[in-house]
């Protein structure tokens, strides 16, 4: 009898040590690697992360690199896996994240990350970055990471088909805009294609919205919580947005930001706000700029540029963190950023990219990028907290519909109130 | 009884680490979410400081999750209905020897073989608003401007986008009552039934007066089963419809995985699961009761 409890309790044991062991010898697979974590699984991004890889093993062979990738949820659930991993002691030797707040307000000020301003300054890279871009990304006068590509958010794709079939010309003012969609509307086409099954494109749309009315620097004073959302401009701004939902497609809910960027290209809407990874979109489908679509900056925000970016950051007691520098550089580096950037349709970061290797609208970007006043994009993490930006999002998700603008302004003053820096 | 005494002690020792690890990681970690639910800790960094019920105060205020309850609500109530009249209304058609029983019981079942994942990209599609379903209705030459899950109307707080969701749960879950219906009614002596029919009652009277009586444990037990599917329902609208235009179809599971992942207000996701325990409990605790009741008499 005891010989059989025996043999019960060792197999019990023994099963229970082995899963310990398990994870042990995981945690410890010390050899010459690198763990680079994203939610880049698929398409242009994930091509382009692959650039970046064979770039860095062609300068570092000995690497081997480790791709922790988590898919779904528009990063959410890559976002719940790296809390987990972060508060748990186990950080990757780097993460894409938003860079801007997303990044300071989360894991900077709850001191995660080490500092990395002096990759930048080793390398000579600390000009190569234009000025407002180093201030998104810094945080108490310390950079803390390295943005690979800048993203445009307030570009309007429009048919040029169906406005030159009313004789009309892009909308260069808010006053323009609704000039033309009410044409559009008298002829049944919806003016402006909105896809918000997932809100966040609401918020895109709006932060351009608020930008046309109150300019670069009271857009980021409202985001810094130093102008009043019940601000006249601001009110406008909120106004206009309830008057634009009367011109968009009615099955806006059920769309994907993507299917709205193609109704534009196929005609079956005029305009469409949305970041400019909606040039990759138009390219990959071959869809010919000039013929089937083509972009102005959204009404009233010409020579403004609200840029949101990816960054790679080093989480401190990063495993391999000599293997995570020599990332970092070839993240800020000119051959980096140009191995990456083409394939993800973005433009980099850096002043000097490599023109030629750019598309026609990536070009166009670069100009803008290089000359415009730029400012941080709301909807994607650049400009607020994560928190706020839920809040935010919550918001929109009942102002797209009821359109009460009063209402709309006191939420959003009350999110303000709770989550502004203090 | 020597022998048994033993066995038992074996017995113990054998579930042990099972029970260990079931405290630890189901009760225990109950336990820590209810702590931290009344926490500040609504930011990456643990904050325990207590606040008292500031979380539940700042949630029962929020138009978002009072929709969710209300949502709850409505998508518990038709989705039983639907599945425990339609599941009895189908077991008794092929109970009553209905011909091709086999393969109807076969198709019936089959959507449970699914997951609410695929379930719910399936029932996307037909209710998208511009190609789905409403396209098949213009072919036939009406006009379909029925939103479904995208519509916004509200009828004395039940949002009619539900129906969207009704109609794909219920499809999914409509045979597994079915069969467990046919299980039941399978269960019933021939000779109850002969003999009230020998007694003259008609198949109505029969059905009312003897199915029914009888088969009364297996729909408490269905309703229970598909109470916790509906009170806790994630994946299917999380992947159909998403929370929808002004919450028309969120629920208090979205909501969670929203304000604690994408937020980082882990004190507030802490309350949500705290109030859907609380939901799912209020149903299952009546039946464990009367269970462990049944069980001792």
């Amino acid at each position: 009898m005891k010989k059989r409890i025996m043999v019960g309790l060792l197999v019990a044991l023994m099963a229970t040590t082995m899963i310990f062991a398990q994870g042990t010898s995981d945690a410890k697979a010390e050899s010459n690697t690198l763990e680079i974590f994203s939610w880049w699984t698929a398409g242009g991004e994930a091509d382009g992360l692959e650039a970046m890889y064979n770039e860095f093993h062609r300068q570092y062979p000995g690497i081997e690199i480790i791709n922790a990738t988590v898919a779904g949820g528009a990063g959410t659930n890559a976002k719940a896996v790296l809390a987990t991993r972060m508060q748990g002691g186990n950080p990757p030797d780097s993460f894409q994240v938003h860079a801007g707040h997303e990044l300071i307000d989360t894991w900077v000020v709850s001191g995660f990350m080490e500092p990395v301003t002096f990759v930048l300054e080793d390398a000579g890279y600390m000009d190569k970055f234009p000025e407002d871009v180093i201030d998104i990304i810094s945080y108490e006068g310390e950079v803390y990471s390295i943005p690979v590509n800048i993203h445009r958010s307030n570009v309007m794709w429009y048919s040029p088909k169906l406005f030159a079939r009313f004789n009309l010309q892009p909308p260069k003012t808010m006053a323009d805009f609704f000039r033309v969609a009410e044409v559009f509307k008298a002829n049944g086409i919806p003016a402006l294609a909105l896809g918000d099954n997932e809100i966040w494109a609401a918020t895109h749309l709006l932060e351009s919205v608020i930008l046309a009315h109150t300019g670069p620097d009271k857009y980021n004073a409202l985001w810094e919580g130093n102008v009043m959302w019940n601000d006249a401009q601001v009110r406008s701004a909120l106004n206009d947005f309830a008057k634009m939902m009367g011109y968009i497609n009615r099955d806006h809910a059920a769309l994907a930001n993507m299917d709205a960027a193609g109704y534009v290209a196929e005609g079956k809407a005029a305009m469409n706000v949305m970041g400019d990874w909606a040039a990759g979109y138009y390219y990959s489908q071959g869809f010919k700029q000039g013929e089937d679509w083509d972009w102005v900056p959204t009404p009233g925000t010409s020579g403004n540029f609200i840029m949101l970016s990816d960054s790679f950051g080093l989480p401190k007691n990063a495993p391999n963190r000599d293997n995570v520098i020599k990332w970092l550089t070839l993240c800020a580096s000119k051959e980096g950023q140009d191995a990456f950037n083409p394939i993800k349709g973005s433009i980099p970061s850096r002043i000097d990219g490599d023109r030629s290797k750019y598309d026609r609208y990536l070009n166009a970007a670069m100009d803008d990028f290089a000359s415009n006043a730029i400012v941080p994009s709301v909807a994607h993490g650049a400009a607020i907290s994560e928190p706020w930006l839920t809040r935010i999002n919550d918001i929109m998700s009942v102002f797209v519909t009821d359109l009460n603008v009063d209402k709309a302004i006191t939420e959003f003053q009350a999110a303000a109130d709770r989550y502004a820096p203090k | 009884m020597y022998c048994a005494k033993k066995d038992r002690r074996i017995a113990v020792l054998i579930l042990l680490p099972m029970l260990l690890v079931l405290f630890i990681f189901v009760y225990g970690f109950i336990a820590w979410s209810l702590r931290i639910s009344f926490t500040d800790w609504n930011s990456i960094l643990p904050n325990m400081t207590s606040v008292g019920f500031e979380n539940y105060q700042r949630l029962f205020s929020s138009q978002r999750f009072q929709t969710d309850i209300r949502n709850t609500i409505f998508f518990t109530l038709f989705f039983l209905v639907i599945c425990i009249v339609g599941g009895f209304f189908l077991s008794y058609l092929l109970y009553s020897k209905l011909r091709g029983e086999s393969f109807l019981r076969t198709i019936y079942l089959f959507p449970l073989s699914l997951s609410f994942v695929v379930t719910g990209v399936l029932w996307r599609w037909i209710f998208s608003p511009e190609v789905g379903i409403n396209s098949l209705f213009r072919m036939m030459g009406f006009e379909a401007t029925f939103g479904w899950f995208t519509s916004t109307y509200s009828i004395g707080g039940f949002n009619v986008a539900l129906i969207a969701l009704i109609i794909a749960a219920s499809w999914q879950y409509l045979g597994y009552t079915m069969a467990m219906f046919l299980a039941g009614l399978r269960g019933i002596p021939d000779q109850l039934i002969e003999s009230a029919q020998i007694d003259g009652a008609g198949e109505l009277a029969i059905t009312w007066y003897i199915i029914l009586p009888l088969i009364k444990p297996i729909t408490f037990s269905a309703m229970i089963v598909l109470g916790h599917i509906s009170l806790k329902i994630f994946d299917l609208a999380y992947v159909m419809t998403g929370k929808g235009p002004a919450f028309v179809t969120d629920f208090p599971g979205l909501f969670m995985f929203e304000t604690t992942f994408r937020g980082n207000h882990y004190a507030e996701g802490a309350a949500i699961s705290i109030i859907m325990l609380i939901l799912v409990a209020v149903v299952i605790v009546p039946y464990l009761i009367s269970t462990l009741r049944g069980d001792s008499e």
